[in-house]
């Protein structure tokens, strides 16, 4: 089956060692993780796992179960990159004086609309908040030019495109 | 209620509420207030001290598996908890609901390395159902209540309590807890009515109908259902090797042992039939062979409690999820009632042959030294088919299998997905107390037996009757037999060298005696069965002998040694 990149979200109680159990789902099958975002949920107490990882759909079927089955795991979904919207966000700590010595960074900057948050005479760090392939893509623009000192992903966030609320549909249907 | 009580009491509180009453369990510095909590229990709890924690764990699985009650265990932090694992990760594969509970440095040691300091809750979380760490006296009533609750709770498995020390000897305003309804772990999955109605459309065009029985059937306490559903529709049945003692061995229905060493009929015809249904059972590798060529032919309908076991190796036409005891009353209900006699009938030549070209050899040989299946075979009718099987792991656990009988449920207690040496001993100890009204046989090999055979003391202490016998053949026997058959004859460091048996039984206060020859037999086994409590009877047996017939490792379900091939 073709690998694709599939997003699952996770829910579950907020309970210490959650984190390492559903990590190890991954491990014990030989997956990636590429992306991984622990928050809290809009239901409280309730928190959130949205993460990446490249598979075939068989694969994420079984993870996906795997996963819901450990306790305290509310329920665990998987997406293609068409049911959901997803954001994430980078930071680039580049250069000033490579930004000043070639003109062509503050064009790439400005074509993928990428707010500067700061600079002084030693750094300037750019913001850019986008798909995974638009970041992918500016960043392989910025490394061409060699002025890049840091950068750092914040992996994928998403929410699904479906109208419907499982997880809060699910807690409902409990208190029947 | 009871105001102000230590944690270590707080515990003792909450076993009695969940019905316990008997612990497995070793001592050891980070578990001392518990045990000293206990000394004031000892009307409440049969406590028996076993002589390592894997013996602990493994008991208390024996003790499960018997009586479908949670086995409990108490051990200490560090080496004691660290040696309870392999018991844990045994009751895991195998659905045992077990609650370990171990002690732990005190909350404000943890991290330091302290001594006997283990991170016991990591290490098990992989092999657990569910593993916490109680670090306050106020958590000791919602844990353990929780630890009981999720242990027999959907598909059974083990809970690990880390308890700190300072949660033992701190003082708590202790009532006991009762688990309900948790949002985060649905035991009994919901039945989707229209996979029932599916299932029986299924069922009622079949014209080959073939139903494996797994262990669910049994943690379900559903064998009346499965004969119910299976006499209406007149469905033949192999059982997996944890699902043996699921139907009577002399049922007509009941078509033998599937797998890598079950019997033939079932396995070849698992390759010929129109509908598979699959009950409380996981598809395990032991059981399928290869999978690209298993049951290719047939829809598969598949009834488990756990849905992540749908579709993990096998492909499932029908999956009809809940508990069995309900899905297969269900099915009982729905189907219409049918006869497949030509179908039945068509497994009998195919007995005939394994019985001619394996079994006869194995059970009535004319001469030469004793054989494995004699044995079992003669202590089993010996019991008249009623007692509890107990088996170590290799060929000692496949011939067991094979040439014990059952009347009763709830009569075969192995390592099967584990497949741990060493199992036998502590398990049938458990059983012991767990049915101490049945007649408990361990059959093991002289490997197995001295993985764990420090447990003799815990026999000749507490009295267990173990009827334990020994299949000596002075080797590995199932590495052996595979180094026979797959690398050429190079028995690598599988010829052992035993001690005395007799001697260590008498070191022990057990009665014993070996068996040399096959006229000598028979006798020695009634004295086994009719002396009161422990025995050991050491049944010196052909060295060479090989557990047959066989799927050799990746061939297809319907190719089994010594036969042609039926694919």
């Amino acid at each position: 089956m073709e690998k694709k990149l599939y997003t699952l979200i996770v829910h579950s109680e907020n309970i210490a060692g959650l984190l390492n159990q559903i990590t190890a789902v991954f491990t014990r099958r030989q997956l990636n993780i590429e992306s991984l975002n622990v928050s809290a949920s809009s239901i409280e107490g309730i928190h959130r796992y949205t993460i990446t990882t490249w598979a075939d759909e068989d694969m994420v079927k079984k993870v996906v179960k795997q996963i819901e089955k450990k306790i305290d795991v509310l329920q665990a979904h998987y997406y293609t990159d068409s049911e959901v919207f997803m954001q994430e966000i980078a930071l680039y700590k580049l250069s000033t004086p490579a930004i000043f010595a070639n003109p062509e960074i503050c064009r790439t900057i400005r074509y993928y609309d990428a707010p500067i948050i700061e600079t002084n005479e030693v750094y300037t760090v750019v913001q850019k908040a986008g798909r995974t392939d638009e970041i992918d893509s500016l960043s392989k623009e910025l490394a061409t030019y060699g002025c890049v000192l840091q950068y750092v992903n914040s992996g994928r966030v998403a929410v699904t495109r479906s109208s419907a609320e499982q997880v809060t549909a699910f807690i409902e249907s409990l208190k029947d | 209620m009871n105001s102000y009580i230590s944690g270590a009491e707080a515990l003792m509180q909450s076993l009695i509420h969940e019905g316990v009453k008997t612990i497995f369990g070793y001592p050891g510095g980070s578990i001392m207030p518990v045990f000293d909590a206990m000394f004031d229990h000892r009307d409440d709890f049969r406590q028996v001290l076993v002589r390592h924690e894997q013996g602990a764990a493994h008991a208390a699985q024996g003790y499960a598996r018997v009586s479908g009650e949670v086995g409990v265990c108490i051990v200490t932090s560090g080496p004691g908890a660290t040696n309870t694992i392999t018991g844990i990760s045994d009751a895991m594969l195998d659905s045992t609901p077990i609650v370990v509970i171990a002690g732990q440095v005190g909350a404000s040691f943890l991290g330091t390395d302290a001594f006997q300091e283990v991170d016991f809750v990591c290490v098990t979380q992989p092999i657990s159902k569910w593993s916490y760490q109680i670090r306050r006296p106020e958590d000791v009533a919602w844990a353990v209540a929780r630890a009981f609750y999720i242990a027999r709770s959907g598909r059974p498995g083990p809970v690990v309590l880390d308890f700190t020390r300072n949660a033992q000897v701190g003082k708590v305003d202790f009532a006991p807890a009762n688990i309900t309804l948790q949002r985060g772990f649905i035991p009994v999955p919901k039945t989707d009515m229209s996979s029932v109605e599916e299932a029986v459309r299924l069922i009622d065009n079949a014209h080959r109908p073939l139903l494996l029985a797994g262990q669910g059937i049994t943690l379900a306490d559903a064998q009346d259902e499965l004969l119910a559903f299976v006499e209406k529709a007149d469905i033949p049945v192999g059982c997996t090797l944890l699902g043996l003692s699921t139907i009577p061995s002399a049922h007509r229905l009941n078509m033998g042992m599937l797998g890598m060493h079950g019997n033939l009929a079932p396995n070849v015809k698992t390759n010929e039939c129109d509908v598979l249904i699959a009950v409380g059972m996981r598809f395990d590798d032991r059981v399928t062979g290869n999978l690209a060529t298993y049951a290719r032919q047939a829809k598969i309908i598949h009834l488990d409690i756990d849905p992540a076991e749908i579709n993990k190796n096998v492909h499932t036409d029908v999956a009809v999820l809940g508990n069995c005891k309900n899905t297969l009353s269900l099915l009982a209900e729905a189907v219409k009632p049918a006869k497949h006699t030509d179908w039945i009938a068509s497994f009998a030549p195919l007995y005939e042959k394994e019985k001619e070209m394996v079994i006869d050899a194995a059970l009535h040989p004319a001469e030469g030294p004793i054989k494995m299946g004699e044995v079992v075979s003669m202590v089993s009718a010996a019991t008249h088919d009623s007692a509890v099987l107990v088996t170590d792991v290799g060929q000692n656990q496949l011939m067991a299998a094979r040439y014990f009988r059952y009347t009763a449920k709830r009569s075969f207690v192995s390592s099967g997905g584990l497949g741990t040496m060493g199992f036998s001993l502590p398990a049938a100890i458990g059983a012991t107390f767990g049915a101490p009204e049945r007649t408990v046989c361990a059959f093991m090999g002289d490997g197995g037996i001295q993985m764990n055979i420090q447990e003799l003391g815990t026999i000749m202490e507490s009295g267990a009757p173990v009827k334990i016998i020994l299949l000596n053949n002075h080797y590995l026997g199932n590495v052996r037999q595979w180094q026979q058959l797959f690398f050429n004859g190079r028995y690598s460091c599988t010829p052992m060298m035993n001690p005395h048996y007799g001697t260590i039984a008498e070191a022990y206060g057990i009665p014993s005696e070996t068996v040399l020859t096959r006229e000598d037999l028979p006798a020695a086994i009634e004295k086994m069965l009719t002396t009161a409590g422990p025995y050991l009877l050491e049944v010196v047996i052909q060295e060479d002998e090989n557990v047959m017939p066989m799927t050799p490792p990746g061939g297809s379900v319907n190719q089994m040694m010594p036969f042609d091939d039926f694919s």
